[in-house]
């Protein structure tokens, strides 16, 4: 099943399972059902279930949490993530902090399903990733899923958590595929995976990045170096746990993630790391992240501002004391064909 | 002599702005011993809109208010005991001593979640309007901000897919003329807040919020439309706030109003329209309240202080 497919399946079986589901955003009853991972849910469901919003997002979020605060469970979709930080009042001022504010006796269950969008030239506001910018803060929790299974099984967990929680979907990973349950099940959130067993070095990835560290583990093998990598799914909260005990296998660590280094999840998962287990890192810590710009949006230099397969390899190579292998990988470039 | 007074109804009216009321007096009396440590914005001058509002509610019908909600969360019928002790930073406050004055709740009553943010709980409202109607309830419910909130993107926002989607919610707009300390004439270009309505096809009326029963004939009209499956209202009330935007003193030695301006709208207040209870009658219900106000702060005062881990289990994440 295609990631995509797998966001579709996790949609239906959730309004389909709970009545309290329920789908707004803008444009969401376009027939292009928001690259199909919608498919045929207003058909289904209807239009008191599949809620096609004005262009008022930070009223859909405030919309989302006063009926959640009912009981519901909405899913609020966003073409971009972008869009999102148009409702950072309605998001971090209120359904972050409706349950400590009111003292714990009342929770708002929502699903904030935001895209982003990266490919075709879509420049420096269509692209962004943020996830840092919403794992800062108590009450949010942060998912990115790398794989379609992942993508069923957190988004069920997402819409199954009392809390709110920012499901981050990179359309660069839609076509991908991979085996997915046809029944329910939930990929739990705060449990990162170990994807590949090794003892060398740990490269701990999310979302885009981690079929990029499988890529790089499997070319370092050339040089001899046997990577574990480290899927995190959940960035907030964060399973520090999984990933320092990967790190005491290994004594190494790189970290590759999709966002700008600064106070981003890659130096936060550093921090932790030190935090916990300085004593096992035989090397320094190294962050693969994006040049700190924004993204271009022209075909001749966009490739280059994504960091990918080869500057792990690079990277996690340096570490293990220059066993560089002649042959390097080439970063995954997908084949996107616009229009958005 | 306001001849409404003798009914049941404007004894209930009037009771509710009078109990409002002395609550706030307490809350001033007792403001500078530093049991109450959460900033106040007290809504002497508004009473009448709460009480007209909410007299036109049911009791499952829920409300929205903002951070000057004493007086909506009296009137809604929250519980005083809980929010006298919230007000005290207690654990057995409405919100836990998380609150405070600008976070007040009571889920029973129907008093929701209220926020710290200008127009922050707008678009709450159309949110449980909107699940009222897919759940097939006939309940309403009612958005209060004030004049300031009507300059934020969110309120147009929501007044336009409330309106869209005829939502069972009514828009209450206390326009008390100042945003904290600015006029509306230095920030509205066009200061007829109801006109908005017109633009996004829902009645819009304008009326005097000192006027308790003007409010809450114009509310019956609101909710009632609303429950029928008509759509919602935006209503603007006019008002004032005696006191400052937050704190428990009067204000005009700042020079952003005049004492003149204050007193006329103290001639105004929603209190002193010709109400002729008889003194007995008077006098016995203020015993009352103040007998219950002082039950409550006593309840506050020995109520336990709340614990930080008291969400355990990672809860808060």
């Amino acid at each position: 099943m295609k990631f995509r497919e797998a966001v579709r399946d996790a949609t239906i079986q959730a309004m389909e399972r709970d009545p309290r589901v329920f789908l707004i955003g803008v444009g969401i009853i376009d027939p292009r059902a928001v690259w199909g991972t919608i498919a045929g849910a207003l058909e289904r469901f209807g239009p008191d279930r599949v809620v096609e919003g004005p262009l008022a997002e930070n009223a859909l979020t405030g919309v989302c949490v006063g009926s959640a605060a009912l009981g519901m469970r909405p899913i609020l979709i966003h073409h971009r993530i972008d869009f999102v930080l148009l409702t950072m009042d309605q998001l971090i001022n209120h359904a972050a902090k409706w349950k400590p504010m009111f003292g714990g006796q009342q929770s708002v269950p929502m699903v904030i399903r935001a895209v982003v969008g990266r490919g075709w030239g879509n420049g420096p506001q269509h692209t962004q990733s943020h996830h840092a910018l919403f794992s800062h803060v108590p009450g949010i929790k942060t998912v990115v899923p790398a794989n379609a299974r992942d993508a069923k099984g957190l988004l069920l967990a997402a819409v199954a958590d009392d809390d709110p929680v920012v499901y981050i979907e990179h359309r660069w990973l839609h076509e991908d595929e991979a085996e997915v349950p046809s029944e329910y099940f939930t990929t739990p959130i705060g449990r990162a995976a170990v994807v590949r067993r090794g003892r060398d070095v740990t490269i701990v990835a999310a979302g885009p990045m981690v079929s990029e560290a499988l890529k790089a583990a499997h070319a370092l093998e050339t040089s001899g170096i046997i990577a574990e990598v480290v899927d995190l799914r959940t960035l907030h909260p964060l399973d520090t746990s999984t990933v320092v005990e990967s790190v005491r296998r290994t004594g190494r660590l790189v970290v590759a993630d999709s966002d700008w280094a600064p106070c981003g999840i890659a130096a936060e998962v550093i921090a932790r790391v030190a935090e916990e287990a300085l004593d096992v890192l035989r090397s320094r810590p190294v962050r693969v992240t994006w040049p700190d710009s924004a993204v271009p949006s022209s075909q001749a230099i966009e490739p280059m501002f994504y960091p990918g397969a080869r500057e792990i390899q690079i990277a996690a190579a340096a570490l293990c004391e220059g066993r560089v292998s002649q042959r390097l990988v080439t970063s995954t470039v997908r084949d996107f064909h616009g229009p958005f | 002599m306001n001849d409404a007074a003798s009914t049941d109804l404007g004894k209930k009216l009037y009771r509710d702005m009078f109990r409002i009321r002395r609550f706030e007096e307490r809350i001033k009396a007792m403001y500078s011993q530093r049991e109450m440590r959460s900033p106040p914005h007290l809504c002497m001058g508004h009473e009448a809109v709460a009480v007209g509002v909410c007299a036109a509610l049911r009791r499952r019908d829920v409300v929205f208010p903002y951070y000057r909600s004493h007086g909506w969360y009296l009137a809604k019928g929250g519980d005083l005991n809980a929010m006298v002790a919230e007000l005290f930073g207690r654990a057995t406050g409405c919100s836990r001593g998380w609150g405070g004055s600008m976070h007040l709740i009571d889920l029973a009553a129907g008093v929701m979640g209220t926020s710290a943010i200008v127009a922050g709980t707008i678009s709450h409202a159309a949110g449980a309007a909107m699940t009222f109607r897919m759940r097939g309830q006939d309940s309403v419910a009612v958005a209060v901000f004030g004049d300031g909130a009507t300059e934020e993107g969110v309120f147009h926002e929501t007044m336009n897919f409330a309106s869209l989607r005829k939502l069972p919610v009514v828009f209450v707009c206390e326009n008390n003329l100042y945003a904290t300390n600015t006029h509306i004439r230095d920030r509205q270009a066009q200061t007829e807040i109801f006109r908005h309505a017109e633009r996004f096809g829902m009645p819009g009326v304008r009326a005097d919020g000192n006027d308790v029963l003007a409010v809450h004939a114009e509310a019956c009209r609101a909710v009632a439309r609303a429950r029928e499956g008509e759509g919602p209202t935006l209503l603007e009330f006019d008002t004032y706030r005696f006191l400052e935007h937050c704190g428990v003193n009067e204000d005009h030695d700042l020079g952003y109003r005049t004492r003149e301006e204050v007193e006329s709208w103290r001639e105004r207040d929603p209190l002193e329209r010709g109400w002729s209870l008889a003194g007995a009658e008077l006098s016995e219900m203020a015993d009352r309240i103040e007998e219950e106000i002082n039950a409550a702060c006593a309840h506050a005062r020995s109520a336990p202080w709340p614990t930080f881990e008291f969400l355990g289990g990672g809860a808060l994440l």
